[in-house]
């Protein structure tokens, strides 16, 4: 459990010169998985040996939309749904900068998704790390995209009647560079596959499955934290190199995880300066500042 | 040039290197311009999926660093809105420019309409103030595009450009100063260490210096409430004091942010007051009238919003009577009602949209009002 008091003397973490410690305690419930992914994030970020103040940190509205508050790099917490389009006018204005796109399944996927699948389409060169805790939980556990098919939530108290997304597949049909699905248990993993993402030029994109024990849980009778953690690692099977469309996500079947996609493509920088830099030296011939023209 | 060609040529000027756009009549050639002109001095075009996204982009890149805006008209600015909010609440310098069309709705996508006026000012959910300018002619679009830059870069908002259909897609002689005769004005920067950083706490102006992303101050920027530091307080005390800074940096500049392009004030009984395309109709009737030997004057309004109060109030008492015109069922009427405040009597000249007003419309009504019969 958290305390609002300062431990006195106590060490300092490893972690702490990348986390905004005056900030803490975080707002996450106990048993919430995104405390798990945000380490991960922390843990990845580190490993890549990057100056801090060539990353940016974007989240959108909801749980995870609080990540960007409480770690010590550039950090905005934007609009519901908008934190994709925000970080490709960051990237575009600021290429050096490595962008990470954190947030919820109904952030990234309901009011944000056709945000997704552009930025996807384009390659826009990011990171995007979908925490998928199977419901809205900021505002008390209603049914999301990623809810499951029969799944009770505030706003399906009957069960949910909607099928839902596949992320991973969605990602990887939009043209996603890199795409792997892990659960909050397989932390290793994780962090291996967010440092990868991190690595990759391109559209990057991992889901991880994520424990809502106050909402999810409780009303699908799912039991603790711990119970849920080993609930869907009991489900998950890993599965890498498979064609993205058989990477099922079934809370009830199984629960398919590893690496889908790791691919290059041109990304939107790439294929703007083919298109538009060759026009540079014919404008420059008009103004004069060159003698020939191209 | 026309109106909206001149409008990006203002923005180049001015120095932005980003657009984030989507095609809407009457704003397109805003953005096929941008398309040509950007990529020629190293900015970045990009076509985003919407309104929505091209609002988020342009807040991005801003932040990033690059003076950037977007353009738009009816349909798409109601999709900006919320990203407009989270501009004023993170004081993110940008400019939005909306080549108004008639509404509700689809309305008259290729007609005039100027109905927008109020949606500028408080279309975006809480309590903010805003700038929005009125350009008259291509010419003006150009002139007001850069003023716009300059607004935002100085007070950190995004300022909001309502041309019209018919300012956007007329076209007329545009000078093009040469670069050393424009002013420029950059957001200012911080000039204390990290560690002494508070992202929001003001100068003595009201004005808070602006570390861009990549500045080495890691800062934190967010659309809760939030405190100097920039950290979400969730409180009242943190939204009063968040909330006046956002509005007392406006209000308080007023002076140095309002312009009015005053005709024959001097001696004028009879004031029209207008904006825009209709300010040109406006005018001609205040001229005609004069020529009858009545005694109009015009105000036009350059800034929208914020609106001139005190100027208002002042001929208000000597005038026998003010006439608004503009395109929309009476919008800005309301404001000169309020700021007359009874001192003489208010009337609206105007249409739904669709047409501009005849200058003859306004020519009857000034000669009625002369006539003491309003």
């Amino acid at each position: 459990m958290t305390t609002s008091k300062a431990v006195k003397n106590a060490p300092p973490h490893p972690m702490d010169s990348l986390l905004r410690t005056e900030r803490i305690p975080h707002i996450w419930c106990p048993g919430c998985g995104i405390g798990t992914v945000f380490s991960a994030v922390i843990s990845a970020i580190k490993n890549t040996g990057w100056d801090p103040n060539s990353i940016a940190v974007v989240s959108g509205i909801g749980c995870t939309g609080r990540m960007a508050g409480y770690i010590r790099l550039d950090s905005f917490h934007t609009t519901h749904g908008r934190a994709i389009p925000f970080a490709t006018g960051l990237k575009l204005a600021r290429p050096q900068t490595k962008i990470i796109v954190v947030s919820g399944d109904g952030d990234l996927f309901a009011i944000g998704g056709n945000h997704f699948i552009h930025a996807a389409r384009r390659n826009m060169d990011m990171t995007v790390i979908c925490v998928n805790n199977l419901n809205y939980g900021m505002t008390g556990g209603q049914q999301a995209p990623g809810t499951p098919l029969g799944a009770k939530t505030t706003t399906s108290v009957n069960g949910a009647p909607e099928e839902p997304f596949n992320f991973s597949y969605l990602a990887s049909a939009c043209g996603a560079t890199y795409v792997a699905r892990w659960t909050a248990m397989q932390v290793r993993s994780l962090r291996s596959s967010i440092s990868e993402a991190l690595e990759k030029r391109g559209f990057s994109f991992v889901e991880v499955i994520t424990p809502c024990p106050s909402s999810f849980g409780r009303r699908n009778r799912m039991g603790s934290a711990l119970e849920m953690l080993k609930f869907y690692q009991g489900r998950s099977v890993i599965r890498g190199d498979i064609d993205p469309k058989d990477a099922s996500m079934d809370i009830d079947k199984e629960i398919v995880v590893g690496k889908f996609v790791d691919i290059e493509r041109p990304t939107f920088l790439d294929y703007y300066e083919k298109f538009n830099r060759p026009q540079i030296p014919q404008w420059r011939s008009l103004h004069g500042d060159s003698q020939k023209a191209r | 040039m026309n109106g909206d060609e001149a409008c990006c040529e203002g923005a180049l000027a001015a120095g932005c290197r980003f657009f984030a756009g989507y095609p809407i009549t009457p704003a397109t050639e805003i953005a096929e311009s941008m398309s040509r002109r950007l990529p020629q001095l190293g900015g970045i075009f990009i076509q985003m999926e919407d309104e929505i996204a091209s609002m988020a982009a342009i807040l991005g890149a801003s932040w990033g660093g690059v003076k950037s805006m977007t353009s738009t008209s009816g349909p798409g600015f109601s999709l900006m809105m919320e990203n407009i909010g989270l501009g004023i609440c993170t004081e993110t310098p940008c400019v939005v420019c909306n080549v108004q069309r008639a509404g509700p709705s689809t309305g008259l996508p290729t007609s005039v309409g100027q109905g927008d006026v109020m949606q500028a000012r408080w279309g975006s959910h809480g309590h903010y103030e805003i700038i929005a300018l009125c350009p008259t002619s291509p010419q003006q679009m150009f002139d007001m595009t850069i003023r716009a830059f300059n607004l935002s870069e100085y007070y950190r908002l995004p300022v909001i450009i309502l041309a019209d259909e018919v300012i956007g897609h007329m076209n007329e002689r545009v000078i093009i100063p040469r670069e050393d005769e424009i002013e420029i004005i950059n957001r200012r920067k911080p000039s204390v260490s990290r560690e002494d950083y508070l992202p929001y706490k003001a100068d003595a102006d009201g004005i808070a210096p602006m570390a861009n992303c990549g500045d080495g101050y890691r800062i934190h920027v967010t659309g809760l409430t939030h405190d100097d530091r920039g950290y979400p307080a969730m409180n009242a005390e943190a939204q009063e004091q968040m909330v006046s800074r956002l509005v007392d940096k406006i209000r308080n500049n007023r002076d140095k942010i309002i312009r009015t392009n005053n005709l024959y004030l001097d001696d004028a009984e009879v004031i029209v007051v207008s904006y825009g395309i209709s300010a040109r109709s406006a005018m001609q009737a205040v001229r005609n009238a004069r020529n009858d030997g009545i005694k109009a004057g015009l105000i036009t309004l350059e800034t929208i919003w914020p609106f001139p109060e005190e100027l208002i109030r002042n001929v208000a008492r000597r005038a026998k009577a003010m006439i608004m015109a503009e395109i929309n069922g009476g919008q800005m009427v309301l404001e000169l009602e309020r700021c007359a405040c009874g001192a003489c009597p208010v009337s609206l000249v105007s249409n739904f949209g669709g047409a501009i007003i005849h200058p003859n419309l306004i020519l009857n009504a000034i000669s009625k009002a002369a006539k003491g019969k309003i």
